[in-house]
């Protein structure tokens, strides 16, 4: 075809991330060698970041449908009923790969993108979030993550202008190689005007908005499909660079073009640039799809189309227009001024067909090239059940414990990460980071919020994959119940390692098990996620880390619950951990931070038992009952005490569980647990309505002065906890 | 009231901007784009927050050589109220319609959190509704908010009594220069704060403290 294209060799195909009964597949399917270009295309579409082609087998059996699911998986976004003919529009997405060889524009441009995702579906974005994992402090690369990671993350959602609710930070060595970004968004929209991928109508204008087309990120799908090795940092140029101002315009010009009908479909470019959004928006709607290259705007010279078709340039759109308002289109854009250009037509053929300089460069049958994609169904093992705790637990100052444990590296202050983000932009906010729940309240509804969660324990998964993937999503429901919400869906980000080992394939397969079974019996449907394989860098992958992003809905926002105390004097209950329940000290952070032991089973998660309790206590909440609310996880009551009374300033005496061993009792991380408080004039009834519906709440103390006191410990002054909690981030931050 | 909010591309607290003069006037602003050169009749011009044009020059160096900002300049010297909040306030510096500027903040990262203000002067349209001497609360969020001027244009600014609003002790957030938030200019028609009043005006932000400033500058024009 081309002349000066390289020849394909077995070395090209290799390089392209092509396994040679890949290659075989490409010569069966269109009969001849590919062209370079073409090469190129099938590597972009094939690989795993874009086909999930080692997890699809499994992502199928999630379950992804529910009363209120208007789009499940296979879109840009999640789309969601929350009444009033509103929808919210989510989904979360990994950056990790990019974030660890160039933090700043690896995290910058994962935001990028998942905002693109929400507003290409017509959904102004209200709300972000990002779940940060990190290598272990003393690594020499984590601090340097760290900052460039936040620093791109507040770059580019300041500038664009969307509050950053909730997320999560961790450090384990595990992630030394191989960081985690994973970002959140989430939008709101008419249910009536929500915009999808799939092209409708032959002989339609395909245009072309956004920034100009360059070679950064040219085969960054690729890279993210690949596990690292010393030499990662070559790959430096393969990461995009992001450009928050050209986004922020294009959010503004796709809302005002979408009000005018002209937009029969949309789609971002992200991974794989105009590759996977033209052969999106054709084969999902039956089309072809003829691009002429010589008409994107190019922002270098002498780009050659195989440069084009792979560029991961950002802030990219591409649309089938209405030819009968391509004018008006066309002024909208001129206004915020974007790059406008027709760029290609749709046609009856089934064809991706690519011209460039009076060339083809390209033909291929467009509906093979995402649906033919190989899938694999990889040899998984059962993982290893997990073994029992090596020794007793000893005997500890439960004051010193506390104070260890909200001073360590897991369960310190966030502060100085959460600074960086802006969290009161647009002027909803109700409920800033820290929390159970980011919470924002719906703009224009007088009673209506939304609130955010992300959760997941990559150590319990390491240790039970089965268990961590229901922990992640109960711990995810129990966070948004907190609140007083009704958790509606999910979206699902799963990191893992190299599904070409079992080991590795194994612990996807049972995080998704157990990951479907929380759902299942949570309503609790999935309507978004990401796959991120390969994390793992000569040979050692990261912890298996499902992360879970929740959405609920606060019918009024005046009866919603915060974790701080109300006021001094009111009872605090521990719900739902009946007497014949364990405290569970197996993967806890209490054996992690002061013994230096990731050892055990993680607490086993009963779903019956999470809704029925989960259902008791937002009930609570809902009928203003309850005051105050905090979901119990790591580091269990101790912990979750000391953050309602350090969100507050208001202390605790806990009186009634000074028979049992403090150590288990105080930090325990048995699930399925709150703690609520409630005016000590309501505690009868509150009990009576425990009893009758079988949830277990016990008195254990009161609100009280200005420590906490938990049983026969010392007291702890409020201000020494704050001081120990927020020390360690800037203290760390600083060198 | 009749107020206009200046949009920039690139402007993202417009929005909050006029829903809080709308919810607090009962009125919503005109929307004036950049690219415009009259206003229309109003009492009040408000450069909002954001990035206008990325900042990808000094903050507010670009939206200071915006068609818009003659009028916005005419107007001032008319004695028409202007209110520069955030890249409001870098914006005004920027087009010298406010003397000093606006720094990286000294630990060099951008800041979210809320501060305390000290109202220092009540003598003017848009802190009439405080008490001398108040101390408030206010969310910041910015990464160039570090004020600072020169030693004989400080002196000026302090002797003429043009600091609006100071940093209450132990809460500056970026390292400015005698504590600055805000300052009027010398008609005390101009007011720059890096603060965000217009995110703390209802129960719903767990606050009300930044209401009065609009409620004076609605005064002002009542009178």
């Amino acid at each position: 075809m081309i002349p000066n294209e390289p020849r394909i060799t077995p070395d090209l195909i290799a390089a392209h991330g092509l396994k040679p009964e890949e290659y075989d597949k490409i010569l069966e399917l269109i009969g001849r060698e590919p062209s370079f270009t073409e090469l190129g295309i099938f590597s972009a579409m094939w690989n795993e970041h874009c086909s999930y082609k080692s997890s699809k087998k499994w992502l199928r059996t999630l379950p992804t449908t529910g009363p209120r699911v208007i789009q499940g998986p296979g879109e840009n976004a999640g789309v969601v009923d929350i009444g009033d003919g509103q929808c919210v529009v989510f989904k979360m997405e990994s950056h990790n790969h990019p974030s660890y060889i160039e933090p700043y524009q690896g995290a910058a441009t994962g935001i990028g993108g998942i905002l693109r995702d929400v507003f290409t579906m017509g959904a102004r974005p209200v709300a972000a979030m990002n779940a940060l994992r990190f290598g272990a402090p003393d690594h020499e690369k984590t601090r340097h993550l760290v900052s460039g990671v936040v620093s791109g993350i507040g770059g580019y959602g300041n500038s664009f202008g969307v509050p950053t609710v909730g997320g999560e930070v961790e450090f384990n060595a595990r992630y030394n190689g191989n960081i985690l970004v994973n970002a959140f968004a989430a939008g709101i929209a008419d249910t009536d005007r929500i915009f999808y991928s799939k092209a409708e109508g032959v002989g339609l204008p395909v245009v072309y908005l956004g920034a100009k087309t360059g070679r950064d990120g040219v085969g960054g799908a690729t890279m993210a499909s690949a596990e690292f090795d010393d030499e990662i940092e070559h790959k430096r140029p393969t990461v995009q660079v992001g450009d928050p101002f050209t986004e922020k315009r294009l959010l503004d010009a796709c809302l005002e073009l979408m009000a005018t009908g002209a937009v029969i479909a949309i789609q971002d470019m992200g991974a794989a640039g105009l590759t996977c959004s033209a052969v999106e928006m054709g084969a999902k709607g039956d089309l072809g799809i003829e691009l002429d290259l010589d008409r994107v705007p190019q922002r270098e010279q002498d780009m050659t189309p195989y440069e084009m078709m792979l560029s991961e340039s950002q802030e990219r759109m591409l649309m089938v227009l209405d030819p009968d308002k391509e004018a008006a289109a066309r002024a909208v854009f001129e206004k915020w001024e974007l790059d406008f250009a027709t760029v290609g037509i749709t046609t009856n053929d089934l064809r991706f067909r690519i011209l460039w300089q009076g060339t083809e460069v390209a033909n291929l049958p467009i509906k093979e090239l995402g649906d033919e994609a190989p899938e694999y169904d990889r040899p998984w093992v059962e993982p290893k059940p997990p073994k029992a705790l090596k020794a007793p637990v000893p005997p500890v100052d439960v004051a010193e414990a506390l104070l260890r444990l909200i001073g360590s590296r897991d369960l310190c202050s966030r502060r100085w990460v959460y600074e960086q983000y802006d969290t009161l932009i647009q002027g909803n906010s109700l409920q800033l980071p820290g929390g159970d729940a980011g919470v924002i309240r719906v703009d224009g509804h007088p009673q209506k919020a939304l609130a955010f969660s992300s959760d997941v324990n990559p150590r319990y998964c390491d240790a039970d994959p089965f268990e961590g993937g229901k922990q992640a999503v109960a711990e995810c429901w129990r966070n948004l119940t907190a609140t007083g919400a009704e958790p509606l869906a999910v979206t699902d980000n799963l990191n893992f390692g190299n599904p070409e080992k079992p080991e590795a394939m194994g612990q996807l397969v049972y995080a998704i098990k157990g990951i479907s079974e929380a759902c299942l019996a949570l309503d609790f449907p999935i309507v978004s996620g990401n796959v991120s394989l390969y994390n793992e860098t000569n040979g050692v992958g990261i912890l298996p880390t499902p992360t879970i992003a929740g959405v609920g809905l606060i019918p009024d926002y005046a009866k919603m619950a915060r974790i701080r105390f109300a006021a001094e004097g009111e009872c605090i209950l521990l719900v739902g951990a009946p007497d014949e329940w364990g405290t569970h000290l197996g993967q806890s952070r209490f054996l992690s931070v002061l013994f230096d032991r990731d050892e055990g089973a993680p607490p086993p998660v009963d779903l019956a038992h999470e809704k029925k309790t989960g259902n008791f206590v937002r009930d609570l909440i809902r009928a203003g009952t309850a005051t105050a609310c905090h979901d119990l996880s790591d580091g269990g009551i101790g912990v979750a005490l000391a953050e309602m009374a350090m969100a507050s300033g208001v202390g605790a005496k806990v009186t009634e569980l000074n028979d049992l061993d403090p150590a288990a009792v105080f930090f325990g991380e048995d699930q399925g647990r709150y703690l609520v408080t409630i005016a000590r004039d309501d505690l009868e009834t509150v009990l009576e309505l425990s009893d009758a519906a079988g949830v277990a709440a016990f008195w254990i103390g009161t609100t009280d002065g200005d420590a906490l006191k938990l049983g026969e410990a010392r007291a702890i002054p409020v201000a020494d906890l704050l001081a120990v909690h927020e020390d360690w981030f800037p203290r760390f931050m600083a060198g | 009231m009749r107020t206009a909010v200046i949009q920039f591309p690139g402007s993202n607290r417009d929005r909050d901007m006029i829903a809080a003069i709308t919810k607090i006037s009962g009125r919503p602003p005109v929307v004036v784009w950049h690219k415009e050169t009259a206003l229309p009749e109003v009492d009040l011009v408000v450069l909002p927050g954001g990035f206008s044009y990325g900042d990808y020059l000094r903050s507010g160096a670009i939206a200071a050589r915006a068609p818009i900002m003659e009028a916005v300049r005419a107007a001032a010297d008319r004695g028409v109220l202007v209110l520069g909040v955030c890249n409001g306030f870098q914006i005004l510096t920027e087009a010298g319609m406010l003397p000093g500027v606006l720094m990286r903040n000294a630990t060099l990262r951008f800041v979210c959190r809320e501060v305390r203000l000290e109202v220092v002067d009540t003598r003017s349209a848009f802190t009439s509704r405080y008490r001398k001497g108040e101390v408030i609360r206010c969310p910041v969020a910015h990464m160039d908010g570090n004020y600072f001027a020169e030693p004989e244009t400080l002196k000026r600014i302090e002797d003429d009594h043009r600091v609006a609003f100071r940093y209450a002790a132990g809460t500056n957030p970026n390292g400015s220069i005698h504590d600055i938030a805000g300052i009027f200019n010398a008609n005390r028609n101009v007011l720059g704060m890096m603060p965000h009043p217009e995110n703390l005006i209802e129960p719903a932000h767990g606050g009300s403290d930044g209401r009065a400033l609009f409620e004076s500058l609605f005064d002002s024009v009542a009178a």
